[in-house]
């Protein structure tokens, strides 16, 4: 059922990105159509109106190819994209860790997301607390940068353009989050496919630069969700667009206004004044107790962790 | 020129001959220090940062640090320098020199550790050909580079006057040819003629005005390259003026540790007197209450706010499992030794204030390390790791030998540049007939003591 119901979602996405780049590039695309021999077509609506078949291959080029260079830093028209994590769901089963990681070719020590154990107060039960980039809508890490290596797109996106950084770590610092990675040792699959590196996969990674969770919007073109929404077994991110108002965690679609309303969605720290495009469910009326998360890991993390939400603070 | 600034300079010039064997053995331990410190580089550069003890939690350690502190030694001399200058204040002139020089070269070596912080060198030249404005960091590299310019050109300004009484007096001075012929080119034909000294005495005031506040305003950035973060421990309204006082709490420190060694190694007891130990002491007995009444207030505010980065902090400052020590020792260096050994008649002394100049400047490198290493530990949201190296920062081999290194060729630079020009502006100081120290002797009377014709006599 839950199977049938991702396959459909999947098939809304495609063709409703299908249907916004025709409209935008719908002229250049039926020249380009007319070129090919063997063609596998498609139908799409014009900006006037008209139903035309297009080059399968054509159509999907553009639009679900990641950008590279300065088409990587303007975002993907109309869309802005939010996550919300429902902290009641997260049982650090770390799937999305381990997921993005190797999408995005990490080494174990790096997390583009990141599980933390919190507890805001003494007598209530800790919870698991998913913390990927917040991607935020006043970003410290953007401010600081001295060569605009990283920077803000209009789809709400923060990149980090590796063939720009400098490695000055000034945006590591600068992240209230913890948010961002340094590649502190060079690595041999860094020199592997150098020139498919885009921004939005943020791979192969480069030696000396400053690295980050990117939303995956590479991902986001071809209709998928990012690594971390999508291979979480209790279905605890969702990601989705503002403008349409919609989130999915590959489950189950919910309206993205409606469910910060209800379920009372928060920032994480919007005190710093930083505006988060992460929003976090609140972690109540739990179905599993937050030591199901403790079993897997080994001690040195399990002591980590509950070193975290002892009680006794300094 | 009369007879005895003739003696004076006859006795300073004497040192730019042939270096003593002791100088050959200082060069060389430092060069070896300098070497050290290159190996190290070459390793970081081979095995990229890995090698050092930064991580994702603490991404710039002791490079950092010394940056801080060499540029806070360099801001504070820029200052010291340009106020007795400008201020006219005679009995400073014998010191202008000794400072500027320290001034000149830690403003040189001071940016290298910036440097040693970036991961990709190979792209510097971006901070140029994709500079934003919007980071401080671009402030920061605008204000080191003007700073740098202004420093080196003030610096060759003092040395003129010198150069060309050296150059017109080489024959009777013994100099060898060579030295006639680099002087004379440094001289710039500037021969003394009243247009001459007008013009650049005016460039001279131009200068010493231009780099006060250039060095407020370059420190003032680095501050606020820290001071606007969102971190507990750096966005502090406090840090610019903090980092003032702490650079020119340096800068006393070093004029005393340069003095006395001067005084020792030249043999210039009747030109740095008591009276010089004395009055840049009580510059630095300022600095000190200055110093300690900033830190007070700041680990106050912390303590007594307790919001949970400041309280965490704040127990990480005091607490002995972690920086307690430093941090002790830091205020007992900076706040309480100098404090005590200028306060107290009986404690006061040549001596004394260079071991506390020492004490001040260690404590105030600790200090460095304080605001740096112990905040960058202690972000809003941990770093999820078991890495005790990441959790905690330990400088590596490498980064203590280009620590050093930087020490040890700031050292070497300094003994060159005195083997180049003398350690007093000996023509400024005649230029200033009156040249008085604390309105007791003229510079003839000075000369004529019986103390300052035996020790002439003895040589």
């Amino acid at each position: 059922m839950g199977k049938d119901n991702n396959n459909d979602r999947r098939k809304f996405i495609k063709t409703g990105i299908g249907l916004g780049m025709a409209s935008i590039v719908g002229a250049k695309l039926t020249a380009l159509a007319s070129v090919d021999e063997k063609k596998e077509t498609v139908k799409v609506l014009t900006q006037d109106g008209k139903l035309v078949e297009v080059d399968k291959k054509a159509m999907a080029d553009p639009s679900t190819l990641p950008a590279k260079g300065d088409l990587a830093r303007q975002g993907i028209p109309g869309r802005k994209f939010v996550m919300v994590v429902d902290l009641a769901r997260c049982a650090n089963a770390r799937s999305c860790i381990e997921a993005c990681q190797r999408g995005h070719d990490l080494l174990p020590n790096q997390e583009f997301m990141q599980v933390m154990l919190k507890k805001d107060h003494e007598g209530s039960e800790p919870y698991w607390f998913p913390k990927p980039c917040y991607h935020c809508g006043n970003p410290p890490c953007v401010k600081v940068c001295p060569v605009g290596a990283t920077f803000k797109r209009t789809d709400g996106i923060v990149l980090v353009d590796a063939d720009t950084c400098i490695g000055c770590k000034f945006c590591v610092s600068a992240c209230p989050y913890s948010a961002r990675v340094f590649n502190w040792e060079d690595r041999e699959s860094y020199e592997e496919n150098t020139d498919e590196y885009s921004p939005e996969t943020s791979v192969p990674g480069q030696v000396g630069t400053v690295s980050k969770c990117d939303f995956c919007p590479d991902r986001s073109r071809e209709g998928k969700l990012p690594y971390c929404a999508e291979s979480c077994p209790m279905g605890a991110i969702y990601f989705g667009d503002v403008n349409e108002d919609t989130i999915f965690n590959g489950q189950e679609t919910l309206r993205l206004k409606e469910t910060i309303s209800n379920r009372a969605g928060y920032q994480a720290m919007a005190h710093l004044g930083t505006d988060p495009n992460v929003i976090y469910l609140p972690p109540v009326n739990k179905s599993h107790s937050f030591e199901r998360g403790l079993k897997d890991l080994d001690e040195d993390l399990k002591d980590w962790y509950l070193n975290q939400v002892k009680n006794e603070k300094p | 020129m009369s007879d005895n600034s003739y003696v004076l300079l006859k006795k300073y010039t004497e040192h730019l001959k042939k270096p003593s064997l002791t100088w050959y053995v200082i060069m060389g331990i430092m060069g070896l220090l300098v070497l050290v410190g290159f190996y190290a580089l070459i390793q970081q550069i081979v095995h990229d940062h890995i090698i050092t003890g930064m991580r994702d939690n603490v991404v710039w350690g002791a490079y950092i640090v010394n940056f801080i502190f060499l540029l806070g030694v360099s801001y504070a001399g820029a200052i010291i320098s340009g106020a007795f200058h400008l201020g006219r204040i005679d009995w400073g002139k014998p010191l202008i020199r000794i400072i500027e020089i320290i001034t000149f070269i830690t403003i040189l070596i001071g940016p290298i550790y910036i440097l040693l912080c970036i991961g990709r060198l190979d792209r510097l030249h971006y901070l140029f050909i994709h500079a934003r404005i919007q980071s401080p960091i671009i402030w920061d590299l605008i204000a080191v580079i003007i700073d740098l310019i202004l420093c080196t050109f003030y610096l060759y300004l003092t040395f003129i006057k010198d150069f060309s009484l050296m150059y017109l007096n080489s024959d009777k001075l013994g100099l060898a040819n060579w030295q006639k012929k680099l002087f004379k080119f440094l001289s710039l034909g500037y021969t003394a003629t009243p247009q001459q000294k007008k013009r650049l005495n005016r460039a001279l005031d131009v200068m010493a005005a231009l780099i006060i506040p250039t060095a407020v305003v370059a420190y003032s950035l680095l501050a606020w390259l820290f001071g606007m973060n969102l971190k507990a421990g750096w966005d502090d309204s406090l840090f610019a003026p903090y980092f003032i006082v702490s650079a020119i709490f340096s800068g006393f420190a070093i004029v005393i540790i340069l003095m006395f060694l001067v005084r020792k190694i030249y043999k210039a007891e009747s030109i740095l007197t008591d009276g010089h130990f004395n009055f840049i002491a009580y510059g630095m007995f300022i600095m000190a209450l200055i110093f300690g009444y900033f830190t007070f207030s700041d680990y106050i505010t912390r303590w007594y706010n307790t919001t949970q980065g400041n309280s965490e902090l704040i127990y990480k400052y005091l607490s002995l499992d972690h920086y307690g020590y430093m941090t002790y020792i830091m205020l007992i260096f900076t706040s309480i030794i100098p404090i005590l050994v200028i306060a107290i008649p009986a404690l006061r002394s040549k001596v004394s204030y260079f071991i506390s100049a020492i004490l001040v400047l260690i404590g105030l490198w600790l200090f460095r390390y304080l605001i740096i290493v112990p905040v960058l530990e202690t972000p809003y949201f941990p770093i999820v790791s078991t890495d005790p190296d990441v959790l905690e920062y330990s400088a590596t081999w490498i980064e203590w030998a280009l620590v050093v290194a930087g020490f040890a060729g700031a050292i070497m630079l300094y003994m060159i540049i005195l083997k180049i020009v003398p350690v007093f502006p000996i023509a400024d100081m005649q230029e200033s007939h009156s040249f008085k120290l604390f309105g007791k002797y003229s510079i003839d009377k000075l000369l004529g003591q019986k103390h300052y014709s035996n020790k002439l006599s003895d040589s």
